[in-house]
């Protein structure tokens, strides 16, 4: 099968400005993925599976996955410039001097969310490829295209992952929510998520059960024993 | 590549818009449509599932699926706990097959983490596998067979073998359904020598056991009537819907994750894969029927030439297991078809993300394709030959 | 009752019969209860095991898995209950006529289980319908659930006809049909029916 790199030269040929990156895997899989834009997407993915040489037939696996917003610390080395006084000069004479300080600086990388999809072949027996796609961020722009109407099993996963992720895929058949019922208002299982709290009884509780078990006990009575 | 091919891919290209929806399929006459919510209980469904079918008389003109009675948020649980402590909680996504679940899951971490396991956990990772795959096939025709109104007597047949093949995963694992067995690197316990011992007799009976169960079937007059030209599923509409497993090789494509991927040892047993032909539900019946006899021969491979040595690798860590940041894809061949598990690691003891791919849910992508145009009393039979269950579909 | 036991037993070795017309009630009761054909989860299949052949619940009178709710005796909920399937299981409860009776199966049913911590996974049956027998495990063996049915039958052969702990379909006032909980926009409403279920004492 051919490389990642190999692929993203084929598809970059075959659509042009398909803004294809190749994301590494650091770990032992070492499945390299392929981010790909949104704009063309939908091409990008019937190239894939009607191109003779690589034939991906079989959309195996769609999922999402939450990326929230990451607030990084870092240490960043600035250059600038300071006047300061000439060493052994007249009082008041000053020189301009660069120098080098570190600085901690926060800044807050936007969350998003991905969909994630892993691509086999049936005619050529080859696969894994893994390709993964972006919203703009986690709140209002939550939409990509569909792959409903390029692979078949993308109806129910698409239908799941917006329901448990709240990515709205635009061009799907029948976009509804699929495990939870249809007056459910939240994405449970995006990082955020707080659950219902109904954890007025709990028999063996521990770690953040616990804590909220407790949180009840102690508006109706004192909690004997403790953390056991 | 083979002109065939060429062609094939031909006519690929130039498919119509919406080839791979569900047709659209008119009421014959006036009148109005009778909408009817089979399930969430529904004693065909298998569990909590739900069908809102519109009949036209006792044609289905539409059908939508419900889902979700049965989401116990399994991905969110295992997320917010160990990757060793979402191990009994794979026990209970299928509940038929818990062994198999286990080793997808254990194959995904190994996966994730370059673990290796020794060749002796691997001799019984596959003798429990097949005996797994045995029993679900067995059951599954037993509903099957219920469901057309054979009622209790397939079933009891199938259940009789299926408590030899429950007293073996008892006395090895502890449990008869939830068995727990698989541990990154190797297996919990080693099986002892007269495990082996008797689990070459159970083996020995299998074959009897389903020359038994074929000679009441395979000929069986309502059976080939209510079955054959059933549920008809065209292969390229399969590859497409993704659907895996028995549900794929009806329809004459040759796909078993056990060859191709050659995962475990598998590529050390001789073994066929049976397919079918029209892709009916007589065809489902009989793939599962030939896969039995073939499991049965793996069995019997590998209890014979099972090594010694330990089942569980010693550099592998169980405690305080975190593997490296990365993500990693693995999948078996379940009874049911594709099991996959997707997990991301941001380096800490939880999984960033954990992810089953359920082959339950996606083999129902094509049920209303499937049921348009048939009688109400077929929808159940085309249902109960997907084999589902609803543990893994909605997780 | 009034005849001795020990007579009871003497005159049966002679070929006389004595019994109280509530002996004989609960005799007939406890020997033809039907559950439903209701399969929640992983319990289920323990429960189909149980009336195979190898554990043969016809022993107890209680093979006819009834598909309707209004020919049923006997829920076993067997496994999770989750919270869109919570208003379904209420109702089906509902529909099916007095007597009734609940086995709550394995660990889930009773609160949860493993998977308690489920944002969609309801705590505990009992939390909307009362409960008669639970039984622990996960999933419990076909011998707990024939445990529980004896159980179960135990408990309907010492029902008093009359007086004030009567049975439920003997007393008029009794409430047999339970408030079905709405699905709202988080969570169920309400989320526990507060005059069945109390939080119960934890003694640490």
């Amino acid at each position: 099968m051919k490389t990642v790199e190999e692929i993203k030269a084929a598809i970059e040929a075959a659509v042009p400005g398909a803004g294809v990156e190749v994301v590494t895997n650091p770990g032992p899989a070492a499945e390299h993925s392929l981010r790909i834009g949104q704009k063309h997407a939908v091409k990008v993915a019937e190239f894939l599976r009607d191109d003779s040489e690589l034939a991906l037939d079989f959309l195996s696996n769609l999922t999402a996955v939450d990326w929230p917003d990451k607030e990084i610390t870092e240490k960043v080395k600035v250059t600038r410039e300071v006047q300061k006084p000439v060493e052994g000069g007249e009082p008041g004479q000053v020189q301009t001097v660069t120098e080098t300080v570190e600085e901690t600086r926060k800044r807050v990388e936007p969350g998003y969310l991905e969909t994630v999809y892993h691509l086999y072949s049936i005619a050529k027996k080859h696969g894994p490829v893994v390709l993964r796609m972006r919203t703009g961020n986690r709140t209002d722009d939550v939409s990509m295209p569909s792959f409903t109407s390029v692979w078949r099993s993308a109806e129910f996963q698409e239908r799941e992952a917006f329901d448990l992720y709240g990515i709205v895929y635009t061009g799907h058949p029948d976009l509804r929510r699929i495990l939870m019922w249809d007056e459910f208002k939240d994405h449970p299982m995006r990082k955020d998520y707080v659950e219902p709290d109904d954890y007025e009884y709990e028999p063996t509780a521990h770690d953040h059960v616990l804590e909220r078990a407790k949180q009840h006990l102690s508006m109706e009575q004192p909690v004997a024993g403790g953390a056991e | 590549m083979s002109a065939t091919m060429e062609s094939a891919l031909k006519a690929r290209m130039a498919r119509q818009e919406g080839w791979n929806r569900p047709p659209h399929v008119e009421p014959e006459g006036e009148g109005e449509l009778l909408e009817l919510s089979m399930g969430p209980h529904h004693p065909s469904t298998h569990g909590v599932f739900r069908m809102d079918v519109s009949l036209d008389g006792e044609r289905v003109i539409r059908l939508k699926p419900v889902f979700g009675y049965l989401h116990r948020n399994h991905e969110k649980i295992a997320e917010g706990t160990s990757y060793l402590a979402s191990m009994p909680y794979t026990d209970r996504l299928d509940y038929f097959c818990s062994l198999t679940n286990n080793w997808a899951y254990a194959l995904a971490v190994e996966k994730l983490a370059g673990q290796e396991v020794p060749e002796r956990a691997e001799y019984l990772r596959v003798i429990l596998a097949e005996l797994t795959r045995i029993q679900n096939h067995a059951s599954t025709i037993g509903f099957l067979l219920q469901e057309m109104g054979a009622s209790g007597t397939p079933l009891m047949y199938a259940f009789r073998e299926r408590e030899k093949i429950m007293d073996l995963f008892e006395s090895l694992t502890g449990s008869r359904l939830m068995c727990n067995y698989m541990r990154f690197g190797g297996c919990r316990v080693d099986a002892s020598a007269a495990w082996l011992d008797q689990a070459h007799k159970v083996v020995a009976t299998i074959p009897e056991f389903i020359d038994e169960f074929e000679r009441f079937l395979r000929s069986n007059e309502i059976l080939m009537a209510r079955t054959q030209g059933m549920g008809v599923i065209k292969p390229e509409l399969a590859v497409n819907a993704g659907l895996s497993g028995p549900m794929l090789r009806c329809t004459g494509v040759g796909y078993d994750i056990r060859k191709v991927d050659s995962y475990g040892i598998y590529d050390r047993f001789q073994f066929r894969v049976p397919v079918g032909d029209h892709g009916d539900i007589y065809d489902r019946y009989m793939v599962r029927m030939l896969e039995m006899r073939e499991s049965v021969s793996i069995l019997n491979q590998a209890l014979k030439d099972i090594p010694g040595g330990p089942v569980m690798d010693p550099k592998a860590k169980i405690r305080n297991f975190r593997p490296k940041p990365g993500e990693a894809y693995g999948r078996i061949e379940a009874p049911k078809g594709e099991l996959g598990f997707y997990l991301i690691s941001d380096g800490g003891p939880n999984p960033y993300r954990y992810r089953v791919r359920p082959p339950s849910l996606i083999n129902l992508t094509i049920l209303e394709d499937m049921c348009l145009g048939h009688n109400v009393a077929d929808v159940v039979l085309i249902f109960g030959s997907v084999d589902i269950v609803l543990g893994e579909v909605d997780r | 009752m009034a005849v001795d036991e020990q007579l009871k037993i003497e005159m049966g070795k002679q070929g006389v019969i004595v019994t109280s017309l509530q002996e004989l009630y609960n005799w007939g009761r406890r020997n033809s209860v039907w559950p439903m054909q209701f399969g929640l989860a992983c319990c289920a299949i323990e429960m189909i095991a149980t009336t195979m052949a190898r554990y043969d619940m016809a022993r107890f009178g209680a093979e006819v898995f009834r598909p309707s709710p209004r020919q049923a005796d006997m829920m076993i909920i067997s496994g999770t209950v989750t919270k869109k399937m919570a208003p379904q299981v209420v109702r089906l409860y509902n529909q099916m006529g007095e007597p009734k009776y609940v086995i709550a199966m394995g660990a889930c049913a009773i609160s949860g289980g493993p998977f308690k911590q489920g944002y969609n996974v309801l705590k505990g049956i009992d939390r909307y319908i009362p409960v008669d027998v639970h039984i622990p495990g996960c999933p419990p063996r076909p011998e707990a659930l024939l445990q529980a049915f004896i159980t179960l039958q135990k408990k309907i052969d010492g029902q008093v006809l009359t007086g004030e702990g009567r049975p439920r379909h003997l007393d008029a006032e009794a409430q047999s049909i339970f408030p079905v909980p709405e699905q709202g926009e988080h969570d169920l409403e309400p989320t526990s029916n507060k005059g069945l279920w109390t939080v119960p004492t934890i003694i640490r």
